[in-house]
Formats: structure tokens, C-alpha cells, sequence
């Protein structure tokens, strides 16, 4: 039996019907049609789905989609300001060498966001931790690394 | 003439379209009355199929489409055409394919998979090369044989076998020789973005294939061939690569579930598409093969190597992939890694029940390097040299032609050495520092190509706007290494525009020339002259045209930021944007265009697997301080440093990630990774349980670039793509020792391994 719920998605309000069983990546991704949140795992392991919940870093694939009734959710998409420009996280990812074949990127920045919002100035290990929950298999996590911290200003 | 463009650090291209989430990979794409396909997969490793029953799938509303073995036209792919897309009398191994379905939505067809009933007789299963190597094992492949009597076998009909002088008479004169026996995991990919592909047919049968592959070209015969074999000879198949996910080899071969798309296409004309779950990415595509070596190693008193000689037994799983095919590359160390004149090397690839084993980063290389260089060490040691001293004796230098018949000629080795052990802070001694342990390992890998096939070659078009805007279609593939922003800097620096001026397409074999794949640490090498060779047409197009114009000789003009200008008099000029206005709009004028396509002056083994297979070969070294914890076991990476001669870099930034990326990528395979099978189930099929590493586990790490100008790379450029994963394994189990003395010859390294070794070596006699 679908539910209607209401919540604030990247700024804006949003009415959605959704199923007991959705996950909230299966609302953003296959009805809402923001394609930018990514499935690495469906299991809460890998991090490429990661969304900002009312100020905290949430893997949406296990996340329930009725769960984020009255919740603030950002995406990636989210990310962008009104006048398309980048966010500062995305700007370092792009000109520290911190993306390669990218399907980790967008989790990554929105842990690194959900971080840098609760710690402005996280030191190496706290950035580490920070993204711990996030997975590349490509970059070996180093220029994230120097990106985050170009982000952070440190 | 100072670079523009060349030696940058420019953002990747494709950065910001996947920073923000726009860049679509295989998993956003979605066509017009698409449908979904599913697989089954086999419930027994080794098993006869007795009867599949669809009755009650086919009925599940939703279904479109229910196929199996026996539905199918007769067709089978991969090496030696053993692998059925769907199995249809016997299973070989528990990612077999057995039946598929297309249903309207992803979750209806899973639904169905459930409601499809096969019964099966479970036969005796084998899984391990060496039991199924033994007489009267059963059989795999009941109709593969092999040997010169062409009997019945497991054993790969692919002898490789590399003999160089004469290793019996080497032994004989040797003053010190040691050998030893190691062995290497299974490991796989795990790229982020799942396998995937949609299949679509249009009215006349021509196919699209939406795909992820490294090798679209390839693919593209792969897939003609079964159009073919499914009553559509003569169709054409067209290869659209979405934004690939990471590749790392694992799309370097055509697999079932594209076979599978493909004839669902057909049954329901419609697309459809198969995107693997993390589960199935981990269970039903290829990965690196476990290993078993025997190596033995002599040298001189004065230290030099006289003979090397390897016997390696590689598990190949159920059906042949290029995971067959590794050993030709494990050859290029084993004859060529170090000065070595005599060297004996055979290897038999075997069929078992496991999962069959395909390309991963390095081809084979890190399984033999991990011996080597693990045994260089205890060589070294026997005969009373340091280990650094060692290698320097026996480093490879420019010039050399190696017994393999490689021609060596930049080579950085000695400088990679000498960068790492400064960077370390080490002296390049035994137990140097107390509590903590030095080691090092080098590689030697292809840098110019590799000829592995009829062609190494790459095909590139260029083409010039009236406003001076560049298009360069590529038949290189980019899997996230950045070949599309390194090719764009190669022609931007000839054309002297900005990079961002340059339009790189390489996704679509309907619109750009053929290259053999992304493999082999090629793409730079080989799509970079390519680029290269087609900017100078474009080039010398635009001075000859500006020389009409300006009356000026061709030769006497330069080409610099917008602006051609006689090198005599810089008042006489012409802008680059209105000589294209020029050409196009004169009298019978002309659009500027150029193709070029570069085939690199490599050659193909002969009979003996000898010859130079590589322009260029690209070397480097690793180091590492390791600190172990005598109660856990536990090592801890305290710096890695990882030095690399590249030729030149065109992007230094992109060349880092590259170094950094595959050194941890080696430092997962040396410590942590591992496919865990038993009895042919893969009990680890998630992140978690294989342990891939995570951010927390990462040590400081130097990327070090080494620069040789190689003469025959674009701008000076060798391959790197692979190099950084080689010599990690081998540079730890050597810190290891150096650090508490005892020496793990099995990958990974885990805390269990280096405390039972621990334990046995104070069983034999005083502390560790």
C-alpha cells in the first residue's frame, strides 16, 4: 500500500507516494529520476549512494523511503547553486585529481560535505574517518584525501 | 619550445559532469519500452542438467520472455569457444549460467527466477589445479584435449614454455642458488559501477549494444560472430559506451549476460537490459587467478644473476577467458626483470569448477614479480649482499637487449631505485632500523604497446570548426584513467589551443576508427601518437593554408596561441579562427579534417614467445617501512614510496592518481584481498567480507615521477596504467622479513599467516 510522504528535497518540497518497502535511493533514483545518487552495493557497504539527512551522511540504499517524511534530504544534485555553480567540495575534487572513473564521486562529496559541515577543519584522520564508509577502487583515496583538505582550507 | 599543454596538471575533462552527478553510466540509462533481464545462476559447481522447468515463470505477468540452453541457438564464446551463454547439459562451475528472463521491471524479473525449477545430478568437483591435473580426474571438458597423444585433459592445450641459454650449465657455475614456492589468491576488480549493458535491435537485426566494455572493438566482432550464430549473418553491430564505472581488465572480454541481452532483444524486440547486483559483479565476472610457482634463482660470487627458472601451475576456472592467456606476460619479468641471461619458464593453465579467471590490472605480472622478487631477496642474502646493492649489480639499463629479444631503450630502473630508498630514508641495509623493517621490489612492465593481437593499433579523426574548435574521435576507450584529457592535451598542444578547446568523443565504433582495447598500459603510448600523428596533418593543413594567405612558405610560419605568424617578420599574421573560415568558404573549399591511424613498431612472439612486444618497457621500484606487532601479527605500513619511470608525464596530477591508485590496489592484494571459494562457492561475495580497503587503511604514500624522455611516446610519454599494483606484494613480504625475520610466501599477507610464522620460527630456535 503506497503512503504519501513530504519532505524537503534539496531545498525544495517534495510530495512523493511511496512504497513500504523503497528504499529512499529507489524513490530518488527510479521515481524521482535524480540519477546523480549512485548504487554500488544496495547494502549499505560501498557508500556510492550516500545522501545528507537533516545534516547527516545516510547510505540511501538502506535507508526506508517512508523514513524521510518531514526530513531535509540533499543529494548531489542538491549540491549546485542556483546558478550552477559548484560547490567548493566539487571544485576541489575536480582540480586535485580526486575523480577517475567517478561513480564514487558523488557519495564521497556528500560524506565529505556532511563532514565539513559538522567539522570545518577535520584533521588527515578525521577526513579518513570521515569517508571511511566510502569506497574507490581507483584513486587509492590519496587526492580525495588532498581534496577534502583543499576544501577544508587546512 | 615551451609546453602549453603537455606536463600540466589539467583537471580531468570528464571531472565535473561526474562531481555532479550528471555523467550517465550504464546504470542511469534508460530506453523507450526497455525491459530487464535476469539471470539464473547454477546451484552446483559440477553438475549434469536434467530438466529445467519454466512453466510457471512464463506465466508470472510481467514476463516477457523465459530462455534456456535449450532455447538458444547453438553458440559458444571466449578463448577456445567453451562457454555456452546458457548451459545447457552440464554446469562447470556455480556462476553458470542456466536460464534468463525479461520482464517489465528488475524486481518481476527476479520474482521469476524463483518461479524457474532445474534439476540437477551433482557430479564430483574440482577445485584445485593440482587435483585436476592428476590421472583420472574427472573431467571438465569431456571433449577437450591436449599433449601430443591429444588425450582427454584438464590442462590447458597451451603450452608455454620460454627457455633463454642454457639454465642446467648456469646452475652448474652458479656459486650460490636458493629456491622456494609461492602461491597467489584469487582477487577481483571491484569497480564501483557494476558490469552491465542494454541490448537493441533495430527492424533489420543491426544490433546497439550499450555497453561498459574496455574493448569495443573487439566486442564488436564478438558480437557479429554471434549474430551470426543466431540466424542474423551479415548485421551490424554497433558498441555505445555509457561513462564506464572503473574496468581494471574486467571488461576486457566478452561475457554470457551481453550474449543473454542480446537474445532476449531478439525474443522480445525490445531493449533490454542487464545491470549486475554487487553480488553478481563479485560472482559472475572474471577475475585475477591464484597461483602456485616454483622458482629457483642463481648467481655469481660476484652477485650477478646467471639463471632463473619458474614452473607455475595457474587455476583457470571452469571455461577460458584471458586468464589463459596471462602467462605471456608473466614472461616479460621473469626474462627481462633484472639482468638475467639464462632463464626457464613453463606454465599450464588448468580447468577447474572455480570461477574462470580473466585480465586484472598487470596481467599476470604481479604473480610472477611477488616470486621474483621475494626470491631476488633471499638470493641476495645467501650470497652475503645487501639487498639494494643486489639489485643495483643486476638492474636492467638502457641499451640492453634483454633474452626475450626485448629491446630496452629508456630505462629509469636505477633512478626509480635510487628515488625510493632516499625518499625511505634507508641505507639500503639488512635490519637497519630496530623494531621496523625496509623493503623494496622493482617491475618491469610494457610501456609502448603491446602486440598481443594482429594489430595494436588505434585510429584517430580530427576535425576543426570555423571557430577553431577541435573534435578528436578517438577509438581509445577512457575507463577513468583519463585518456580522454591526456589525448586532448596532446592535440591541443600541437594546435596551441587551450585544452578545453578540444572535444574528445571515444564511446561509439559507429562514428570513431578502431583500436584494439584499453589494456596494456597502452592507451598514452599508442591512442597518444595516434592523436598525435592526426593533430600534425591538421597542422600542416592550417600553415599551408595560412602560408597562401599570407604569401609566406609554409615552413617559415610558427602556430602559437590563435595565431600563425612568419618567423622573420611577427607582423605578418593571420588568425587560426579565420584560415579555417578560409579553407571552408574559398571556391571548392573543404572542412579540416584528418585521419591517422598508428600501429606501433612492436612484434608479435614467434613460435619460441620471443620478441620485442613493447616499443618501450616501463620500470620502477617500490619501498616500504613496516612496522609488525609481534602479539596480532599485525603490519603496519609506516610510508610506501612508489617510483615510476614514465617517460614523460603529459599530466602529472592524472600520473600520480595512477601510481597511487594501483599502489593500493597492491596493497590490498598483498594484505587483505582475497576471493574466498570453498569447494567452488565464493563465500565472500560483498565488500566487507573481501575486505577491500578503505580510506582508514592508508598509509602515507609518495608518488614519484621519474622522467626518461622515451624518443618513440608522444612528447616523451610511456604507458602507466598498470605498473603501480606490480611490485607491492613483494616490496611488503620483504619489509616483513627484514623486520621480524620470517618470510610469507602466500598472498595476502594476513595477521594469521605472519603470527604463525612467528610462532614457527621460535619453535625452531631462539627469538624472532
Amino acid at each position: 500500500m503506497k503512503q504519501e510522504i513530504s519532505f524537503i528535497l534539496n531545498g525544495e518540497e517534495t510530495k512523493a507516494e511511496v512504497e513500504p518497502h523503497w528504499t529512499l535511493l529507489h524513490l530518488l533514483r527510479e521515481v524521482i529520476g535524480l540519477k546523480g545518487t549512485k548504487e554500488g552495493c544496495g547494502y549499505g557497504e560501498c557508500g556510492a549512494c550516500t545522501v545528507i539527512i537533516d545534516g547527516k551522511a545516510v547510505n540511501s540504499c538502506i535507508f526506508p523511503a517512508v523514513e524521510a517524511e518531514g526530513r531535509r534530504v540533499t543529494t548531489i544534485e542538491g549540491l549546485l547553486s542556483k546558478d550552477g555553480s559548484l560547490h567548493p567540495l566539487q571544485k576541489a575534487f575536480i582540480e586535485r585529481g580526486a575523480v577517475q572513473c567517478g561513480f564514487c564521486s558523488p557519495g564521497m562529496i556528500m560524506s565529505a560535505c556532511a563532514l565539513l559541515a559538522e567539522n570545518a577543519q577535520p584533521t588527515e584522520e578525521e577526513i579518513k574517518e570521515g569517508i571511511e564508509g566510502n569506497l574507490c577502487r581507483c584513486t587509492g583515496y590519496v587526492q580525495i584525501i588532498e581534496a577534502i583538505k583543499a576544501a577544508s582550507g587546512r | 619550445m615551451e609546453l602549453t599543454a603537455v606536463g600540466k596538471r589539467i583537471p580531468k575533462k570528464d571531472a565535473p559532469a561526474k562531481v555532479t552527478g550528471s555523467a550517465v553510466y550504464i546504470q542511469d540509462l534508460v530506453l523507450p519500452g526497455m525491459l530487464y533481464g535476469k539471470i539464473l545462476y547454477s546451484r552446483y559447481p559440477h553438475a549434469r542438467i536434467k530438466s529445467i522447468d519454466t512453466s510457471r515463470a512464463e506465466k508470472l505477468p510481467g514476463v516477457r520472455a523465459v530462455l534456456t540452453g535449450a532455447t538458444i541457438p547453438p553458440f559458444k564464446f571466449g578463448v577456445y569457444k567453451d562457454n555456452p551463454p546458457l548451459k545447457k547439459d552440464k554446469v562447470c562451475s556455480i556462476r553458470d549460467e542456466v536460464a534468463a528472463v525479461a520482464a517489465t521491471d528488475p524486481e518481476t524479473a527476479e520474482e521469476a527466477l524463483d518461479l524457474i525449477t532445474v534439476k540437477y545430478e551433482e557430479l564430483p568437483g574440482l577445485f584445485d589445479p593440482i587435483e585436476a591435473m592428476k590421472e583420472g580426474a574427472p573431467l571438465i571438458h569431456e571433449d577437450h584435449v591436449g599433449g601430443k597423444e591429444k588425450k582427454p585433459t584438464n590442462v590447458l592445450n597451451m603450452p608455454w614454455r620460454l627457455i633463454t641459454g642454457d639454465v642446467e650449465a648456469a646452475k652448474k657455475e652458479a656459486a650460490f642458488v636458493v629456491q622456494g614456492s609461492y602461491a597467489t589468491q584469487w582477487v577481483t576488480h571491484c569497480c564501483l559501477g557494476t558490469s552491465g549493458c542494454i541490448a537493441e535491435l533495430d527492424t533489420s537485426n543491426n544490433l546497439t549494444m550499450y555497453s561498459n566494455t574496455q574493448i569495443p572493438y573487439l566486442a564488436q566482432r564478438d558480437f557479429i560472430d554471434a549474430l551470426g550464430a543466431f540466424g542474423m549473418k551479415g548485421r551490424r553491430a554497433r558498441i555505445v559506451q555509457s561513462v564506464i564505472g572503473g574496468g581494471f581488465g574486467s571488461k576486457l572480454d566478452t561475457y554470457a549476460y551481453e550474449y543473454i541481452a542480446i537474445l532476449l532483444a531478439m525474443a522480445v524486440r525490445r531493449p533490454v537490459k542487464i545491470v549486475f547486483t554487487r553480488e553478481e559483479e563479485f560472482l559472475a565476472t572474471s577475475p585475477r587467478q591464484c597461483t602456485i610457482t616454483r622458482i629457483s634463482h642463481g648467481c655469481g660470487k660476484d652477485g650477478r644473476l646467471l639463471f632463473r627458472e619458474m614452473e607455475m601451475i595457474l587455476d583457470n576456472g571452469a571455461y577460458t577467458s584471458w586468464g589463459a592467456t596471462t602467462p605471456s606476460v608473466m614472461m616479460l619479468p621473469i626474462s627481462s626483470l633484472y639482468k638475467v641471461p639464462n632463464v626457464k619458464y613453463t606454465a599450464k593453465c588448468v580447468y577447474t569448477n572455480n570461477t574462470y579467471s580473466q585480465a586484472m590490472r598487470g596481467y599476470g605480472n604481479p604473480q610472477a614479480t611477488f616470486a621474483i622478487e621475494s626470491s631476488i631477496e633471499e638470493l641476495a642474502e645467501a650470497a652475503g649482499f645487501d639487498p639494494y646493492e643486489f639489485r643495483l649489480i643486476n638492474a636492467n639499463e638502457p641499451g640492453e637487449l634483454t633474452p626475450q629479444k626485448f629491446m630496452i631503450t629508456t630505462c629509469g630502473m636505477k633512478e626509480c631505485m635510487s628515488e625510493v630508498k632516499k625518499r625511505l630514508g634507508w641505507g639500503g641495509k639488512r635490519r637497519e632500523k630496530a623494531g621496523r623493517g625496509f623493503g623494496m621490489a622493482s617491475l618491469v612492465h610494457v610501456g609502448g604497446g603491446a602486440r598481443v593481437y594482429k594489430s595494436d593499433g588505434c585510429g584517430t579523426i580530427i576535425k576543426v570548426d570555423d571557430y577553431g574548435k577541435v573534435d578528436v574521435f578517438t577509438g581509445s576507450s577512457d575507463i577513468g584513467e583519463g585518456s580522454e584529457t591526456i589525448i586532448a592535451q596532446i592535440v591541443a598542444e600541437v594546435l596551441s589551443v587551450p585544452t578545453d578547446d578540444v572535444n574528445v568523443i571515444n564511446n561509439d565504433t559507429d562514428v570513431c576508427p578502431w583500436d584494439v582495447g584499453v589494456h596494456a598500459s597502452r592507451t598514452t603510448f599508442v591512442a597518444g601518437n595516434s592523436a598525435l600523428g592526426a593533430a600534425m596533418k591538421i597542422k600542416e593543413q592550417i600553415l599551408e593554408a595560412a602560408g597562401q594567405a599570407l604569401s609566406e612558405d609554409p615552413s617559415g610560419l610558427e602556430l602559437s596561441r590563435g595565431l600563425i605568424w612568419a618567423r622573420h617578420d611577427k607582423e605578418k599574421n593571420i588568425a587560426f579562427g579565420k584560415v579555417l573560415r578560409n579553407i571552408h568558404y574559398m571556391s571548392g573549399g573543404k572542412m579540416l579534417m584528418a585521419e591517422y591511424f598508428y600501429d606501433p613498431p612492436n612484434e608479435n612472439f614467434d613460435r619460441e614467445f620471443k620478441g620485442n612486444l613493447s616499443v618501450t618497457y616501463a620500470y620502477g621500484a617500490h619501498g616500504v617501512e613496516v612496522e609488525v606487532d609481534k602479539e596480532t601479527g599485525r603490519v603496519k605500513i609506516i610510508n610506501y614510496v612508489a617510483a615510476h619511470d614514465v617517460g614523460k608525464a603529459i599530466n602529472p596530477m592524472l600520473l600520480e592518481g595512477q601510481i597511487s591508485g594501483g599502489g593500493v590496489m597492491g596493497l590490498g592484494y598483498a594484505l587483505s584481498e582475497k576471493m574466498d571459494f570453498r569447494n567452488g562457492r565464493l563465500m565472500n561475495a560483498n565488500y566487507l567480507d573481501y575486505k577491500l580497503l578503505t580510506a582508514k587503511d592508508i598509509p602515507p604514500m609518495q608518488a614519484v615521477i621519474v622522467e626518461t624522455d622515451e624518443k618513440d611516446g608522444p612528447f616523451g610519454a610511456k604507458g602507466i596504467g598498470e605498473p603501480g599494483l606490480v611490485p607491492t606484494a613483494p616490496a611488503i613480504a620483504n619489509a616483513i622479513y627484514d623486520a621480524v625475520g620470517v618470510r610469507i610466501k602466500d598472498l595476502p599477507i594476513t595477521p594469521e599467516k605472519v603470527l604463525a610464522a612467528l610462532k614457527a620460527k621460535e619453535k625452531e630456535g631462539g627469538p624472532a
